[in-house]
């Protein structure tokens, strides 16, 4: 029998599963782990003080005792740890509404779930005063969620719309905006730093504690994305052929949103808004791999984006700390310039 | 029109459709409502005879559209039921009947940079489980599809770099990876020169006299008469006649259902009913 010219070269499995994997995603997807890897390992072992490689590697393996031990595995791990799921679950839940609403733009923090979970978080801060993080956390998840039925019941009718979405999600995410800031004004000032701060998306001080439920959480979630990704590609065939090719559109719709509604909100309460991942990472590693068949490639350029952006913003100015939000704003406020130009240039 | 899609010589393939009371598909007494008021059809009954090659006519908003979604189980009648072997279509799982029946809309957009063979391929959805995701029936099942359509050569092919009547072909390739008795099309033919719209529809002839069950809604009269093997004139919503092109289409039918007068000659090629408008 001869064999089908997919334009793409894929490798055949047989067992125990049969799929038909795209080669070249697989190799970007490698290379985004590695070079995510090589970073890690960089950032184990820079900081305030400097660890060697060697000192790494026998605290990772539990030999070492002591500071090296509290400094790598207490410190440094988790905040490399968390920039990595997090950031996959920021790019999944970015690549799933791409998908659904067919545009780059259509990403959760433009559409205004961020803000809201933010919302979510400013009430909980600033309702109770000594903030608690399992309340902040579940504040921020609250926010997402309101906010994202809020959009939900503005935009949809009959069936997704892709365009109206973002509209919507653009006014509610500004108006939220407006909002979070007259709560900051509002309130005494050092509340209001407290909540400012964490507006801004940050992983510094983050310990164990912090990010085993959220990790918990999105890496079950980034399984359930997954277990989703054939009826989210199907749909991308519009209404009628992915329903006449038997998608339940209405039921894989709304779970797909649900996915990717927590998966911007778990990593959002754990560290507070951080922009641009989930907007720019499923579009550049477009442009690598060529396809967007699968969401796993997307996942590692998240990890790999938020891994680097932490580092940096470590990094970049001695004996400063910066938040990783600033470093995401920053690239990602140039990206989204970059997008919108070619978006305007390409409709018109 | 040389096409590589007769295989076989047209003569020898007459179609048979199967007339018997035994249709695979039909509806009864349903009523298709648009939004929540507007009534389109109300109380239609239609049987698709099996293995014919059937073509819904009528003027525009007409209603045939809607019976054809009707009949793919995209819309729910909101009185009434469309019965798929025997059974009510909406008691199906959705899958079951992606592989007893194929739809191919008007107009699809493909996704931005999807090749030829990979989007034939998604017409495997309702055969795919989330372990079983690529299979030697799949791989076998597209590449008849694209034989059949003659699609092979551009199997690496971007589909947006592809010209209109190659581009419906690979649609109805993807239709025809479903492998479905049953083929249901709407408007196939309407954004085609008329060499292509010609080559489609021998495409469909074939595949008729290969044992499908062909349904498909046409703006041409004379393509419609010329093709298939029933006809369903449709007007408001309602059956106005159904039966063979050859005896059905009179110029009473024509001007009932379209309001245009007309003079019906032999088709010199076909024998069958030619509709020449008489004009103001």
């Amino acid at each position: 029998m001869s064999h089908i010219d997919f334009g793409r070269r894929y490798i055949r499995i047989k067992k125990p599963f049969k799929w038909r994997i795209d080669i070249r995603s697989l190799v970007v997807t490698s290379i985004l782990f590695v070079i995510t890897m090589v970073i890690g390992a960089l950032a184990l072992m820079m900081g305030s003080l400097d660890v060697s490689g060697q000192d790494v590697l026998s605290a990772l393996t539990g030999k070492a005792t002591g500071m090296t031990k509290t400094i790598v595995v207490e410190w440094r791990l988790p905040r490399v740890v968390a920039a990595i799921i997090f950031g996959a679950g920021l790019a999944v839940s970015g690549a799933i509404f791409q998908s659904i609403t067919r545009n780059p733009l259509g990403s959760p923090d433009i559409i205004g779930f961020s803000s809201g979970s933010y919302t979510g978080a400013l009430l909980v801060m600033l309702g109770t005063g000594p903030v608690s993080y399992l309340g902040v956390a579940a504040g921020a998840l609250a926010g997402g969620f309101i906010t994202a039925i809020l959009i939900y019941l503005f935009a949809f009718r009959q069936g997704t719309q892709g365009f109206r979405l973002i509209i919507v999600g653009i006014a509610i995410s500004t108006i939220l905006g407006s909002f979070n800031n007259m709560l900051l004004i509002k309130n005494e000032a050092e509340v209001a730093l407290t909540a400012a701060s964490w507006g801004i998306g940050s992983l510094n001080g983050i310990g164990w504690k912090h990010i085993i439920p959220a990790m918990i959480f999105v890496v079950l979630l980034l399984f359930c994305a997954w277990v989703m990704t054939r009826p989210l590609r199907e749909m991308e065939l519009g209404y009628d052929v992915s329903k006449s090719h038997g998608v339940r559109i209405e039921r894989s719709q709304i779970i797909l949103i649900l996915i990717a509604v927590a998966l911007i909100a778990a990593p959002t309460a754990v560290m507070g808004p951080v922009s641009f991942v989930a907007l720019a990472a499923p579009q550049i590693v477009l442009r690598f791999a060529k396809t967007a068949e699968s969401l796993i490639p997307s996942a590692a350029m998240g990890a790999l984006l938020l891994l680097a952006a932490d580092v940096l913003a470590q990094q970049i100015v001695p004996d400063i700390i910066l938040p990783v939000g600033v470093i995401t704003l920053s690239i990602g406020g140039l990206y989204l310039v970059w997008l919108l130009y070619h978006q305007a240039r390409s409709a018109f | 029109m040389n096409t590589k899609i007769t295989a076989i010589p047209m003569n020898e393939l007459e179609p048979s459709p199967d007339f018997s009371p035994d249709s695979k598909l039909w509806t009864e007494n349903i009523t298709i409502k648009y939004g929540n008021n507007r009534v389109i059809s109300q109380n239609l009954s239609v049987k698709i005879p099996n293995k014919s090659f059937t073509v819904i006519v009528g003027p525009n908003a007409c209603g045939k559209s809607t019976l054809l979604r009707a009949l793919s189980k995209l819309i729910t009648p909101s009185a009434g039921h469309v019965l798929l072997d025997g059974k009510d279509i909406m008691k199906y799982k959705s899958k079951e009947v992606a592989r007893k029946l194929g739809f191919l809309p008007q107009s699809s957009t493909a996704p931005n940079g999807i090749t030829v063979a990979n989007l034939i391929a998604h017409g495997r959805y309702p055969y795919q489980t989330l372990v079983s995701q690529w299979t030697s029936e799949d791989e076998a099942a597209v590449l008849s599809a694209m034989e059949v359509t003659n699609t092979s050569e551009l199997s690496d092919r971007f589909v947006d770099e592809l010209s209109g009547g190659q581009r419906q072909r690979v649609w109805i390739a993807m239709v025809l990876a479903q492998q479905t008795p049953i083929l249901l099309l709407d408007e196939p033919t309407t954004y085609l020169d008329i060499a292509h719209q010609i080559e489609l529809l021998e495409l469909f002839k074939n595949l008729n006299a290969q044992g499908n069950t062909m349904v498909a809604v046409l703006h041409d009269l004379n393509h419609a008469a010329r093709y298939a093997n029933h006809m369903i004139a449709m007007k408001e919503g309602q059956i106005v006649a159904q039966g063979n092109p050859s005896d059905i289409v009179t110029e009473q039918l024509v001007e009932k259902v379209f309001g245009m007068k007309c003079t019906i000659i032999d088709d010199p090629i076909s024998h069958t009913p030619l509709v020449v408008p008489l004009g103001k």
